[in-house]
């Protein structure tokens, strides 16, 4: 009996390969949620659903009769890891990075400064971010970071809103978009283009988008053409497009000519490393980011960013932060790096406590995209099934499983939520969903999704 | 013919099948109400079609070595080709063919990468992602069968768990 604990459920990949290669294997999961499917529901932007195309997978594994799930659930308090440990073989911790990491500098807790992380959960129905309530009221947004968050929060900041209309994108965030005054985001990073951490594909999309058009400064690339002429194939492909578009004719100019409205602008912003938000006069908002000028020191990925001692301030109303999310300690008998933010293991299996294992970002550390997480769930089960055969776990005493932990959440007044309960939570938002042409309109609310189960 | 590996594996990749045009307006219940098949299917069977119309031969090298021979229809993509075989292949085909993922990678030789169809900047930009990216690596989902492919050899390619995999086993033979 295995079970799988997840603040937020991903990868599922593990239990699917553990299903898959053990004939007897029993898998249970469980969901602090009462909903599953963690960041593919929560974190994948809305108006990309062909990458939430895997829920079709997950779903499949959820629906064997040697798999179940158990939403609404939060291993650490409604029932601990050691009585996990009791209930099951073996326990695999997926459960993610819920917190971000901070940048630590005067401001940050300003109104009107927020964590990409948050932001993303309030578009798309995150229960504990319903409440951010952005103010969306000035003109110039700066999105700290060069990863694939920071490009999506721009692009839904940006997106015309006849597109975000038909994604599955939360009611009041639409709402939200819709009074938006934003229409200049600028993308800033320590380090320079050679560094970005986003992808090409998400970058092309940025550069398409309808209604926008690209800033990117031709200084901020010379010399790269000659840098990345041996570089591999990825980093080479994703420069040349950001030189391309840097040197290409602005369309607005010509259409300026012909007298067309300004469109919403974005741009990349390069080797500068926030060192304070600048409050407005009343203090309610940002007026500007001071940013500490850097130089390179070394290349490639382990280039580091040295202030050069001069600044510079960029003028905005709205900052957010995205510079990587991070894992919290889960239950005190687990082992925690707090420095690195990750649970100490060797290919997955966590040290020093037998039958415990982990996989996904609180094992190697929140980046990577499905593939990446994917494959390193796939590492995990190996371990589990490695350590099956091999008789590093002995399965020879029985275990309860779900019987021991079902008295366990009875006695403290938990009452797990089921696959198919989240099926009617499920055919409720998309029933919802439907008279606005959306895939599913998003129920952000726990208490109304038991209500709808009958609890 | 490689038996047909049972349980999730065949009923997961005829999930794959179904769906290949992403639906966005049914809940999983009903696309799950839907589905009326078994769990096994032979390999000789196929989905119900005729075996003759069949006319491709591919083989899949899988990340074990396991050679997987399969005959395909023209037109059908390598995605498709795996799915509708059921071949055993973990993680294939995530994204069910929509270039949003790179899981359906899989390596030419030399000569029958030349002769495909030209690649697509949408199918680079996903493919670069790829995990063991070569020369000659394309997305199955992209790939369609043609006659002139017929005795084609693809090979998965190994993904970070197959890596170590390798490094335990050449550990326990230097022992």
């Amino acid at each position: 009996r295995l079970s799988t604990s997840s603040r937020y459920w991903m990868p599922t990949s593990c239990d699917f390969l553990l299903l898959q290669h053990h004939g007897g294997a029993l898998v249970d999961i469980y969901e602090k949620l009462p909903v599953p499917f963690g960041l593919v529901r929560f974190g994948v932007a809305p108006d990309h659903p062909e990458v939430k195309n895997v829920i079709h997978s997950f779903t499949q594994t959820a629906h064997s009769e040697r798999c179940a799930y158990y939403g609404n659930v939060t291993v650490g308090r409604d029932v601990t890891v050691p009585e996990l440990q009791q209930a099951y073989h073996a326990v695999v911790l997926s459960y993610g990075a819920e917190d971000n990491r901070v940048l630590g500098i005067p401001g940050e807790n300003l109104p009107g400064v927020y964590s990409a992380r948050a932001f993303v959960g309030w578009y798309n129905g995150l229960p504990e971010n319903q409440d951010l309530k952005p103010d969306l009221s000035c003109e110039t947004a700066l999105i700290l970071g060069h990863g694939n968050v920071a490009l999506d929060i721009a692009r839904i900041l940006l997106s015309p809103l006849q597109l975000l209309r038909k994604t599955d994108i939360t009611d009041s965030s639409l709402a939200a978009l819709a009074c938006s005054k934003v229409k200049r985001v600028w993308l800033v990073g320590r380090r320079g283009p050679l560094q970005v951490a986003f992808t090409i594909k998400e970058l092309r999309e940025m550069i398409n988008l309808p209604g926008t058009r690209a800033v990117l400064d031709p200084a901020d690339f010379t010399g790269l053409e000659s840098a990345v002429k041996d570089a591999p194939r990825p980093r080479k492909r994703l420069t040349e497009l950001m030189i391309k578009t840097a040197l290409e004719k602005p369309a607005e100019m010509q259409a300026a000519a012909a007298g067309a409205a300004a469109p919403r602008e974005w741009g990349l912003r390069f080797q500068r490393s926030p060192q304070e938000v600048l409050p407005s006069a009343d203090g309610r908002r940002p007026r500007g980011v001071r940013m500490a000028l850097t130089r390179l020191e070394g290349s490639g990925d382990s280039a580091k960013a040295i202030p050069t001692g001069d600044v510079e301030e960029l003028e905005c109303g709205l900052v957010l932060s995205s510079i990587g999310y991070r894992s919290l300690p889960l239950d005190p008998a687990v082992p925690f790096d707090s420095q690195r933010g990750v649970i100490p293991n060797s290919s997955g299996r966590v040290e020093g406590v037998p039958g415990l294992y982990c996989s996904g970002w609180v094992k190697r550390g929140p980046t990577g995209v499905i593939i990446t997480t994917m494959n390193d769930s796939f590492d995990t089960a190996q371990s589990v099934l490695e350590d099956l055969q091999g008789g590093v776990l002995d399965v020879s005493p029985s275990r309860e499983g779900f019987g021991l932990v079902e008295s366990i959440l009875h006695s403290r007044g938990v009452r797990p939520v089921s696959f198919s309960d989240w099926e009617k939570i499920d055919a409720a938002e998309v029933a919802r969903g439907k008279a606005a042409g959306k895939p599913r309109e998003k129920i952000v609310d726990p208490a109304e999704m038991l209500q709808i189960i009958g609890h | 013919m490689r038996p047909l590996r049972r349980g999730l594996s065949a009923s997961r990749i005829r999930l794959l099948l179904l769906w290949a045009v992403p639906e966005q307006h049914q809940s999983p219940a009903e696309r799950w109400a839907e589905r009326g098949f078994s769990s096994t299917q032979g390999l000789q069977d196929g989905p119900g079609e005729s075996s003759s119309e069949d006319q491709v031969t591919v083989h899949f090298i899988n990340r074990d070595g396991e050679r997987l021979t399969t005959t395909a229809k023209e037109g059908q993509s390598l995605l498709e080709v795996v799915v509708n075989h059921n071949l055993a292949i973990d993680g294939f085909g995530a994204c069910e063919g929509t270039l949003a993922c790179s899981t359906c990678h899989l390596i030419f030789d030399k000569e029958a990468f030349q002769k495909l169809d030209a690649i697509s900047d949408e199918e680079l930009d996903m493919l670069d992602l790829a995990y063991g990216l070569t020369d000659t690596s394309r997305l199955g989902c992209q790939v369609c069968v043609k006659k002139s492919m017929d005795g084609l050899t693809v090979r998965v390619p190994m993904d970070v768990s197959d890596m170590r995999k390798q490094l335990e086993v050449g550990k326990q033979s230097k022992q």
